[in-house]
């Protein structure tokens, strides 16, 4: 080994100290941060008319509840929605992606989105950041050639099915699925199964829990059914209620322009170009 | 959660059996249809016979991710070349892009491959694209994790010069021993046959399928029990 090497630190290119240092500190038993995560339920099926999506509200961080009644049933297009599961960050982020890719695309083309487009984009984002954008997606829709249901994976995979369930409690879910569903379901037949599939992922899976939302897709129809059951309600209520008077202080009444006006100067010279 | 994450962070594969066989006038395609994700089935019903052209098919095995791009792209191409071409594409050329993308990409992913087709010049072909992306032309082609239940079968049982009925036939048994044998395997069995008269899809639903050593015919299956309106307690 040269001397050079041991007595002076290297000179220009990249410091690998800091990474040298949390590897040391993950060997000592440090947990970094984890991501925002929802512990998920979210499920959709395939009805006479169109597809309905259901999800849980609970999104957690670590073993914390960090939202009791969060929103997973996000909006790709006026004709399709999509669940999403993984990182919240994520999920919320690839989905506004491709609503607004999918945006521009009906400016410019003057038609309906379908949903096989915006599976292709999803899938071929999720595949090209190989799994680290953790996204597990349901995505369901009613387009021109009629009502679609897909499931897309964090690496980018996609599967076409008539139904489907997604995240932590997709196994409690998709067990009311496999014994209950049939083809034709009726729009009321379709709400309460995709509800019981939810409620069996609150109930059954730690990851899940709060409420039930639930979308309705059918031609040219929307149907977002915010908190559509609340299995759980808050158990305690203060006597005292939890209205706060609307009195306010007042901090400042008489506004104080920056500049009073602003001066008009009458035969100044000429702008010159 | 932890489940969760363990499920979402890990590939979805299609630990898989696809089969390739060419007989006198074409070539049958055969798959299961199971896609895990470690010990859960993601999807019991997939299919991963997929088009290439009109003329041309291709089995998936491996991550599905993977294989999905893959067939997406050469699809893709294709679609080009036979507009740029006038006339259909030969399942040589599909074979060798579909080796070219497993070939340039070999660490990036994890793909076994048949690709089978028919065409005016050569008439049915099967070529074999496994994991390091070479291509060999065969006379038939077996890949996937069911795969190695299947060689010494294979061996023993194709002929050349089989008919239509006698291909599709070893081909529905293969995919169902390998089935029998092979946890990641499982489902239907989906075939695809490719001659000069053009292509038949078939499904062999797996209570149809034959029922090798030890198994069992279906009976008291909990959708039975479900489905009657008073249910039998189950007796162990």
């Amino acid at each position: 080994m040269s001397k050079a090497a041991i007595e002076g630190p290297p000179k220009g290119g990249f410091s690998f100290d800091l990474c040298r240092r949390n590897e040391m500190l993950v060997q000592k038993g440090l947990n970094a941060p984890s991501f925002l995560k929802t512990g998920t339920t979210i499920v959709g099926l395939v009805f006479q008319d169109g597809v309905i999506l259901g999800a849980d509200t609970r999104a957690t961080e670590g073993p914390i509840v960090a939202d009791k009644n969060c929103e997973k049933i996000h909006y790709i297009a006026p004709n399709i929605y999509c669940c999403g599961a993984g990182t919240a960050a994520d999920t919320e982020a690839v989905t506004d992606m491709v609503s607004s890719q999918l945006t521009l695309h009906r400016h410019h083309t003057g038609r309906e989105s379908r949903v096989v487009t915006a599976l292709t984009l999803l899938k071929s984002h999720l595949f090209s950041y190989q799994g680290y954008v953790s996204a597990a997606l349901v995505l369901g829709g009613v387009d021109f050639t009629g009502p679609h249901l897909h499931t897309i994976y964090p690496h980018g995979s996609t599967d076409t099915l008539p139904f489907a369930t997604m995240g932590s409690g997709s196994l409690a879910a998709m067990a009311v699925f496999e014994s209950k569903y049939r083809e034709g379901l009726t729009r009321d037949e379709g709400v309460q199964l995709v509800a019981e599939a939810i409620s069996s992922g609150i109930f059954n899976d730690l990851g899940s829990g709060s409420n039930v939302d639930i979308c309705v897709l059918t031609k040219g129809h929307k149907e977002y059914l915010r908190n559509h059951l609340q299995p759980n309600p808050r158990t305690y209520i203060s006597e005292k209620g939890y209205s706060f008077s609307k009195k306010t202080e007042v901090l400042l009444t008489k506004i104080t322009p920056l500049r009073d006006s602003i001066h008009i100067i009458e035969g100044g010279d000429e702008m010159e170009e | 959660m932890d489940l969760n994450s363990g499920d979402l962070n890990s590939p979805l594969s299609t630990g898989t059996t696809i089969i390739g066989v060419t007989y006198n006038g074409g070539v049958v395609l055969g798959a299961d249809s199971r896609t895990s994700t470690g010990m859960y089935v993601a999807n019991r019903a997939s299919d991963k016979i997929t088009q290439l052209t009109d003329n041309v098919y291709l089995c998936r095995s491996g991550s599905a991710a993977d294989t999905q791009t893959i067939s997406d792209y050469v699809r893709y191409f294709l679609h080009q070349h036979t507009i740029q071409l006038g006339q259909p594409t030969t399942v040589k050329v599909a074979a060798n892009l579909v080796r070219l993308l497993a070939y340039n990409n070999k660490n990036m992913l994890q793909a076994g491959l048949i690709v089978g087709g028919w065409d005016k010049y050569e008439g049915g072909k099967i070529y074999g694209v496994p994991l390091g992306g070479t291509i060999i032309e065969q006379p038939f082609a077996i890949g996937g994790s069911g795969s190695s239940y299947l060689y010494g079968f294979f061996d023993q049982a194709w002929k050349e010069g089989m008919t239509q009925e006698e291909a599709e036939q070893l081909v529905v048994k293969a995919v169902s021993l390998a089935i029998a044998r092979d946890g990641a395997s499982g489902g239907v069995v989906r075939t695809v046959t490719i001659n000069s008269e053009g292509v038949a899809r078939k499904f062999y639903p797996g209570d149809s399928l034959p029922l090798w050593h030890e198994e069992l015919e279906p009976h008291e299956s909990l959708l039975d029990i479900l489905s009657t309106s008073n249910p039998e307690p189950m007796v162990s």
